[in-house]
């Protein structure tokens, strides 16, 4: 079985946001809620580079690890996904999360909570594939269809890939020696405890 | 928890929350649906669809168990042409998948076209025709405003002639939209029809032309990727184009590539740079000739290629060896060892290419700054090969393709000019009389003069009549798919959009046009689709010609703009004929042209395209031909674009999109051109030379190649232009066939020798001259010194609001001048803004943002767009910042030299060290606030965009390109204090 991971290649990323908007897009997610944000560090600056960031599928993910309810659950693709009807949108999953991924949309007028919200790698969720319910809860399930998350694969420059992991390993590896130059696969020693060798 | 908007309410009245107090309330498309019911407009919305689905017409989700149709089109925004796969279902667009087939974008987009199905639910969009009355807007039927909009429009022409009227187009048109809007122009009888290339790539588009034939990229964004120096001024394609670096970083990467950038700012496109060099704004030329004195002094120029190709290359070299390294540091900053090692790469690591975008061209020295970079491209041979050449990366989808069909006041479609010859050219095509159309106009001089550029328009309005040279001032003005905030000067644009006796707005989006001025009446709103809602051509930056098709029916009760045209045109002749005015439009502009129902018909609109466009060779490119690119895009390599070893019998050997110039008629197969001027290659297989179209000889010195011309050629040097006259000479007049022969007779008779490859309506010149491996337009030399610029060899000219006062006296802008119907006071104002420059310490200049696009209308009213970027804000560098009291994020208040007396405008500081001490930028999208006034209740209900702000042309002042009139926005002065 495929073993999916994001890759992003800090050397393309312009910033441009397609992998944001293609999200929103795809999943209709409401304002307010990111579930892949674009970061730059050292922005108008020499060194200055941008990040496209979401949900990193961890393996041994931290979120599970410290989720009370237990809402987490690995699916057989090493995506990790959780179940809105058991959340009780307590945030420990925010704290633990390396990458801030989860998101909550804002339920009332004292900054209470709702369900926690993030990336699925395009995966859906607990119930039955692309049925009504499951696009409602947490959007389409484009790997059920046999195909990848689509903000990779918009990607302008095709700076975030998304597949098996060895398969964008051996992409990125290829990229970097033909060019000479890569700062690394970006977040794989904190999400899958490795990282890219060239 | 996740909320589906068209389910949820919950989700819609957070989302709603989220903009309290900030919208003016709405009705999104379901619920505009579900009010009118199932009568006229939802009907005419959903098209055939069964009653019984018009509740499923909400966004989402896909239903699985249903058939899914999937609709090619083409990105709206910026020129790269990415395709657009869109998944329809009940007549909704409900989803987007990549487009992997596409050659041009593989499958990606931008935040932007990631984006684009929000901008057919239209929640924020113009839903049916809208007038003010007192001051208040007012829904109307199609019928009753077309009607009133013609009478209105026959009203001024009676009383104040046709110039009085003042035709603003778009480069959101498709090809067809723009031919047909400058046809309806040369109909009304003016002139004064333009777009937004005036305001982007003009200055492009004459200084190349004047260079080398055509004002027009001369490779392709994919052929980045054989370039080995990669060279970007005045241009940040990260966040204009985004899906163009996919290809330029291919390039860096593959070839290891030098990717130099030269710009005032550290933009994201400098960031993936491996040179950068920082610039006062306003001192390209000096930059250029820098490098070049650097290639001369080392004698790193392409010495053959000049004396084969190029004309006056030692005036060139005059000029140069003024511009020392201690002299280009003094005026621009650079230090000479920087631009040395920039000359080398550039002159020695080739293939070379040179990108610019709008920091080149909006400048009142455009034409020159374009004409420099040209030269230095010529000086090391770096024009018509793979991986070099002038990419030039235009900025809207099809700007190049409104440019190349006359929304321009200097031409008819296709660059043919507004001479009597051209006039000729085009009734021939229209199969109208000449003389029918010099009737339509004031007279032949102001048929033959150049219209009112829309960098103008207001001071048209508003200067005393006497200064205007036409009969009298503008009156009444027409505008598609245009916002009102992309023009320099708005304080005045206000006062002339209030004196105005008519103001037409048709546009999916209100447009700042609706808001800016204190108009009570006399102004109509037009709701007009998308091109995603209709049928057509649009040619990207690179000259491909793309075929859209129409993903869903135009929503609410929006129309195509070929629709509108057609029954305006109809109105006209209403009105017309109640003032009992001879005129008439209907039947004479739409002759050749199928109609169906009210809607003309693309393909056919193409089809007569076809028919004129020989001198740009817009003639190969049939709808159908067209058409089998979109169906087998796969078929086509990523670099050289050429249709594969595989591809069926019926696109072999065509470049994607059929590059213009692709010659002769569509059966005579011409592939396109993929790169301009390329000599490597037969002229029947997309090869040129440079153009001879200045003449034969200069003050005796030939202008025609030496000893240079294209592959195969049969005519082993430089050849003139091809006419019935030259075919006689070279004894070649018997291969044209007898019906070519009879074709020319008929429509020149005794003139038949004056009959050229471009007004050969049969097509048979240009057949023969390719058959014979020659190019129709003729084998010239490229001009280092076009002596009929106002500089023949650019000179530096300080801008016109310059912090460097000092430099004035030696590099003045040019003296007062006319053109364009209109006064020219640049050299009065630089004179003036000299004693105003203390006051104002820091340069403005401007620029795009990736999340929106031009005036940002339809784009900060896309919720997904619109999120990204919340507020408008300037960029300031930390020194200035800390010099005010300034912090990050904070708002501040930026007044400029033209702003009326105690006015600012009001926005947000980011500070940062993208742009160096003494200089702020500020992103040109913005509009709805106005010199601190919320603009936003004066939008039509529900149609305000989500997002207002700031526009930078309150700020922004007077300046002009001399050729074009281009407006100066990446030059100004400015203040900035803390609010």
């Amino acid at each position: 079985m495929a073993r999916m991971k994001f890759l992003l290649d800090a050397e393309r990323c312009i910033e441009c946001n397609a992998c944001v908007t293609a999200c929103k897009n795809e999943h209709e997610v409401p304002w307010g809620i990111n579930r892949r944000r674009v970061v730059t560090i050292n922005d108008g600056k020499p060194g200055e580079r941008s990040i496209s960031m979401a949900c990193m599928h961890c393996t041994d993910a931290p979120c599970a690890a410290v989720c009370p309810v237990s809402c987490f659950y690995t699916t057989a693709d090493a995506v990790v996904l959780h179940d809105k009807d058991l959340c009780i949108g307590c945030g420990y999953c925010f704290y633990a999360c390396p990458f801030g991924a989860p998101q909550y949309p804002r339920v009332g007028n004292f900054g209470s909570r709702g369900k926690m919200d993030k990336c699925t790698y395009c995966a859906g969720g607990p119930q039955a594939d692309n049925i009504e319910a499951e696009y409602v809860q947490y959007g389409s399930n484009r790997l059920a269809e046999g195909k990848l998350p689509l903000c990779a694969e918009m990607c302008s420059t095709k700076a975030l890939l998304a597949g098996d992991g060895q398969v964008i390993a051996q992409i990125y590896r290829e990229r970097v020696q033909k060019r000479g130059y890569g700062s690394g696969a970006w977040g794989w020693r904190t999400a899958y405890r490795e990282t890219v060798a060239i | 928890m996740l909320i589906k908007r068209s389910e949820a309410r919950a989700g819609k009245q957070r989302l709603a929350a989220a903009y309290q107090g900030l919208s003016s309330g709405g009705l999104d498309r379901r619920a505009f649906l579900k009010q009118a019911g199932v009568t006229g407009v939802g009907l005419a919305a959903l098209g055939a669809i069964p009653l019984t689905t018009v509740r499923p017409a909400q966004a989402g989700p896909m239903n699985h168990a249903q058939p899914v149709t999937r609709v090619k089109n083409i990105c709206t925004h910026c020129s790269v042409g990415c395709t657009v796969t869109a998944e329809v279902q009940n007549g909704v667009w409900v989803g987007q998948e990549p487009t992997w087939e596409s050659p041009i974008n593989r499958g990606t987009h931008c935040a932007k076209g990631a984006a684009v199905r929000e901008l057919v639910h239209g929640d924020r969009r113009l839903k049916y025709p809208m007038k003010l009355v007192g001051g208040q807007w007012q829904r109307m039927s199609w019928d009753q405003a077309l009607d009133e909009i013609a009478d209105k429009l026959m009203a001024v022409r009676q009383a104040s002639g046709p110039d009085s009227t003042f035709w603003l187009g778009s480069a959101k048109f498709s090809n067809e939209g723009a031919y047909l809007y400058r046809k309806f122009a040369a109909f009304m009888g003016t002139n004064s029809v333009d777009h937004q290339a005036r305001i982007c790539h003009s200055t492009t588009v004459a200084g190349v032309a004047n260079t080398w034939g055509y004002g027009a990229m001369t490779n392709s964004y994919n052929d980045i990727r054989n370039s080995k120096t990669i060279m970007i001024m005045g241009g940040n394609p990260a966040e204009a184009h985004p899906v163009s670096l996919q290809h330029v970083l291919a390039g860096k990467e593959i070839n290891r590539a030098n990717m130099i950038v030269i710009d005032p700012r550290f933009t994201r496109t400098a960031a993936h740079a491996t040179e950068y060099v920082r610039i006062r704004p306003g001192t390209d030329i000096p930059i250029i000739w820098g490098i070049l004195w650097h290639i001369f002094e080392n004698g790193w120029e392409d010495k053959e290629f000049i004396r084969q190709r190029v004309y006056g290359m030692d005036d060139v070299r005059a000029e140069v060896a003024k511009w020392n390294p201690a002299e280009v540091e003094r005026v621009t900053g650079v230090p000479g060892a920087q631009l040395r090692s920039v000359a080398e790469k550039f002159a020695t690591q080739k293939p070379s290419t040179l990108i610019w975008c709008m920091g080149a061209t909006q400048k009142t020295v455009g034409t020159a700054n374009v004409r420099a970079f040209s030269i230095l491209l010529l000086a090391t041979g770096n024009v018509g090969g793979d991986g070099n050449g002038a990419n030039i990366f235009r900025g809207h989808c099809n700007v190049q393709g409104a440019t190349d069909l006359g929304l321009d006041v200097t031409s008819l479609p296709l660059y043919y000019g507004l001479a009597e010859g051209a006039w000729k050219h085009w009734s021939r095509v229209w199969e109208v009389s000449y003389e029918s159309l010099l009737a339509r106009f004031d007279s032949k001089a102001m048929m033959e003069a150049p219209g009112i550029p829309t960098t103008r328009y207001f001071d048209a309005v508003t200067l005393p009549k006497d200064q205007v040279q036409q009969r009298d001032n503008t009156k009444a003005m027409v505008v598609f798919g245009h916002g009102g905030n992309t023009v320099t000067r708005m304080p005045d644009a206000v006062k002339g959009l209030e004196k105005l006796d008519l103001l037409v707005v048709a546009d999916p989006h209100p447009t700042t046009f609706a808001v800016l001025a204190n108009r009570r009446d006399n102004t109509y709103l037009l709701p007009i689709c998308t091109q995603f809602e209709c049928d057509g051509s649009r040619t990207a930056s690179n000259r491909s010609i793309q075929w859209g098709y129409q993903v869903v029916k135009p929503i609410f009760e929006s129309k195509t703009d070929y629709e509108v045209m057609y029954r305006l045109a109809g109105a006209l002749d209403k009105a017309a004929e109640k003032r009992n005015m001879p005129v008439r439009f209907q039947a004479e502009m739409f002759k050749n042209i199928e109609v169906r129902g009210q809607e003309p018909v693309a393909e056919s609109i193409l089809r007569e395209i076809n028919r004129g466009g020989w001198s740009t060779g817009y003639t190969g490119q049939s709808p159908e031909r067209l058409k089998l690119h979109m169906q087998h895009q796969d078929k086509f390599d990523l670099v050289t674009l050429r249709a594969k070893a595989d591809a069926p019998a019926e696109i072999a050997n065509d470049f994607y999109g059929l590059p213009w110039p692709c010659w002769g008629t569509p059966e005579m197969r011409h592939p396109g051109t993929h790169i301009l001027y390329n000599t490597n290659l037969p002229v029947k297989d997309g090869g040129g030379t440079f153009r001879a179209r200045f003449g034969l000889e200069r003050n005796g010195v030939s202008l025609l190649a030496d000893g240079s011309y294209s592959k195969d050629s049969q005519i082993q040097d430089g050849y003139p232009e091809f006419t019935v006259a030259v075919l006689k000479r070279l004894g070649w007049f018997d291969d044209l066939t007898a019906a070519e022969k009879a074709s020319l007779e008929r429509h020149f008779g005794a003139n038949i020798d004056s009959a050229s490859w471009s007004t050969d309506l049969s097509g048979g010149i240009q057949r023969v001259a390719i058959a014979h491996g020659c190019i129709p337009f003729g084998n010239g030399k490229a001009r280092a010194n076009a002596w009929n610029l106002p500089d023949p060899v650019p000179v530096h000219r300080e801008p016109i609001y310059t912090p460097r006062t000092d430099l004035i006296a030696q590099y003045p802008t040019l003296p007062d001048r006319r053109a364009f119907r209109l006064p020219h006071l640049g050299q009065s104002v630089q004179n003036r803004a000299k004693d105003l420059a203390p006051n104002f310490p820091i340069i403005l200049t401007s620029g795009r943002l990736v999340e929106y696009e031009g005036g940002g209308e339809e784009t900060r009213s896309n919720k997904w767009l619109a999120e990204l970027q919340q507020d408008m804000f300037v960029e300031i560098n930390p020194r200035d910042a800390a010099a005010r009291n300034i912090r990050d994020g904070a708002w501040v208040l930026v007044n400029g030299p033209e702003m009326p007396q105690g006015k600012a405008t009001r926005m947000k500081a980011l500070v940062t060290e993208r742009v160096g001490p003494g200089v702020a930028w500020m992103p040109f999208h913005f509009a709805g606030w106005f010199m601190q006034e919320d603009q936003r209740s004066k939008y039509p209900q529900g149609t305000d965009p989500i997002v207002l702000g700031e526009s930078v042309n309150a700020v922004t002042t007077y300046g002009y390109d001399p050729v074009t009139f281009m407006q100066e926005t990446k030059v100004t002065l400015c203040q900035i204090r803390a609010a």
